[in-house]
């Protein structure tokens, strides 16, 4: 049984739908890409997925294994209030919260396994600053930071690498290519770098008018891929 | 001044005044804990809100005669919480507007209910002290003294307990719910936990000034502080300076105790943004 499953999927808000019938399913070690326009509902279907919306219609299948605790999550936008008071430090460490049970403080290997993503990100020098004073790539290397820590099983990410400089943004690839490989962590991505998508994916699904899910070789051989590459071009 | 010194050593010979003291104390310290979480999680207005809820649940308390008035206010708000959270989460302008109508509502049934059925020859009073707190600490009696304390000590530890957990759910509730904490739990702890602060602060600063006695504390830690436990705990220490300097000069110069330990937060809220104009040049 894959580790995630739609089948017939209608995705929307308040009965209004965006997307008909999306069918697709991942695999425990799959590397997915989503892609599709501005507007198209790749942040609505990972909502979705996360369980945050509703779906219209449908229902995403989860493998029994794959429980709330093994899912990291990076945001498109963040959507903190701009005033919060809190350092790098906290946030990271409250990518640790999802335990099978509860605990009141985080044990020393959620704060050994927030000191090692801050070091894999580069953040180890902003550790004690203030969230809200960095810059839009800073933050967005903390969330990220954050939903490492979370994600033992599978990590969704929406957008990771906008706002970042081309070197963060190659070792970021090279760090969730990693996960990947290494740990046969999930990936789930949406992308608008169509080549990154290219170079690293094993699966792609498009969303717009017609959807298409298949292997990488099948979305460069499709017609979809050289439709929406010309598109790109030309907006 | 002497005069005043040897009064204020006067009181404190007695331990009933200590113990107003501390009781106070108590009250200021876990009012002030959920500031930063009411401030921005824009729960400030069920807090509003609640406040009205308490005023009203009192009135009809003392209509009722009721012996132990605090547990039926606690009661009374606690559901009021849980409804009005109910609202706000269905649909937004909805929630807000049910908030105005229970708040505003339950002051002027309170009012109301306090005018026509009440035997006590000082109405006005009366009002006055469920709206902007005991004139004087030293009229609380010994139960509501105990339950004051036993209620704040409770609400610290809490906390305590799912202060990281507060933390999640505050900072970034979708990444918490999208990682399986579960939002809604934590979202009804916090205003269970709002409703308890209300009404153990009420005797101490009445239903109207309660929200300053949450709030003062920690927008005056945030001019200054940066991180979410710096501003707890700085916040913490603040609200405990001020009720107790409050209460002292209450008792020196008998004035009304709520409005004078929210005069001295005021006064500390602006003491803190010259301080955080300061180390934001620096
Ligand atoms: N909370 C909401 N309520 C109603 N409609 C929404 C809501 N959020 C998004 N939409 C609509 O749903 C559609 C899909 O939005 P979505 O955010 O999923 O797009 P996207 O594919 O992620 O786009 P982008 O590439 O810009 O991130 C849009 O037309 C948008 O207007
Ligand atoms: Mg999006």
């Amino acid at each position: 049984m894959p580790q995630l499953s739609c089948k017939k999927l209608c995705l929307g808000y308040d009965g209004r739908e965006i997307v008909h019938n999306l069918n697709f399913s991942v695999e425990k070690g799959d590397y997915l890409i989503i892609i599709g326009e501005n507007g198209s509902g790749k942040t609505t279907l990972m909502k979705t997925i996360l369980g945050l919306q509703p779906p219209v219609r449908g229902k995403v299948e989860t493998d029994d294994k794959l429980k709330k605790n093994g899912i990291g999550y990076l945001p498109q936008q963040n959507m903190v209030q701009r005033d919060f008071p809190a350092s790098v430090w906290e946030i990271v460490l409250s990518g640790c919260q999802n335990k099978k049970s509860f605990h009141p403080f985080y044990s020393k290997k959620d704060k050994e396994l927030a000191e090692e993503n801050i070091k894999k990100l580069g953040l180890t020098d902003m550790k004690k600053r203030c969230y809200r004073e960095l810059s839009g790539g800073q933050q967005q290397r903390v969330l990220l930071a954050r939903a490492l820590c979370a994600a033992s099983d599978i990590l969704l990410l929406d957008e990771p690498v906008t706002g970042l400089d081309p070197k963060v943004t190659e070792e970021l690839y090279s760090i969730i290519d990693e996960l990947n490989k290494k740990y046969g962590i999930t990936i789930i991505m949406i992308s608008h770098d169509v080549n990154a998508a290219v170079k690293y994916s094993d699966k792609i699904l498009y969303i717009g008018d017609e959807t298409f899910f298949g292997t990488k070789q099948e979305y460069i051989e499709s017609d979809i891929s050289s439709a929406f590459k010309k598109e790109e071009k030309n907006g | 001044m002497a005069e005043l010194i040897s009064k204020l050593t006067l009181y404190m010979s007695y331990p009933f005044v200590w113990y107003a003291v501390i009781v106070g104390v108590l009250i200021a310290l876990c009012s002030s804990l959920l500031g930063v979480t009411l401030v921005l999680k824009r729960f400030s207005f069920i807090g509003d809100g609640l406040s009205h809820v308490a005023f009203g649940a009192m009135a009809i308390a003392a209509v009722l005669n009721l012996s132990n008035n605090i547990f039926f206010v606690l009661a009374v708000t606690v559901i009021c919480a849980i409804l009005l959270l109910r609202t706000g989460r269905n649909t937004k302008i909805k929630g807000d507007a049910s908030i105005a109508m229970i708040s505003v509502g339950a002051l002027a049934v309170g009012y109301l209910l306090m005018n026509i059925f009440s035997t006590s020859s000082n109405l006005s009073g009366d009002v006055c002290s469920t709206l902007f707190g005991s004139t004087s600490i030293l009229t609380l009696t010994g139960v509501e003294v105990w339950v004051c304390a036993v209620l704040s000590i409770l609400v610290v530890a809490v906390f305590i307990i799912f202060y990281n957990k507060i933390f999640a759910v505050t900072f970034d509730e979708s990444f918490a719910e999208a990682v399986g904490t579960h939002t809604g739990f934590y979202n009804l702890l916090i205003a269970i936990i709002i409703a308890f602060i209300i009404v153990i602060a009420m005797n101490l600063v009445g239903s109207l000034l309660i929200s300053a006695l949450v709030i003062f504390p920690a927008l005056s830690a945030m001019r200054v502080f940066k991180s979410f436990k710096s501003v707890t705990i700085c916040s913490a220490c603040i609200a405990v300076f001020c009720s107790l300097f409050g209460i002292i000069i209450s008792i020196m110069f008998s004035a009304p105790v709520g409005a004078t330990i929210v005069a001295v937060d005021i006064f500390m809220f602006f003491v803190f943004m010259v301080l955080g104009k300061f180390c934001g040049k620096a």
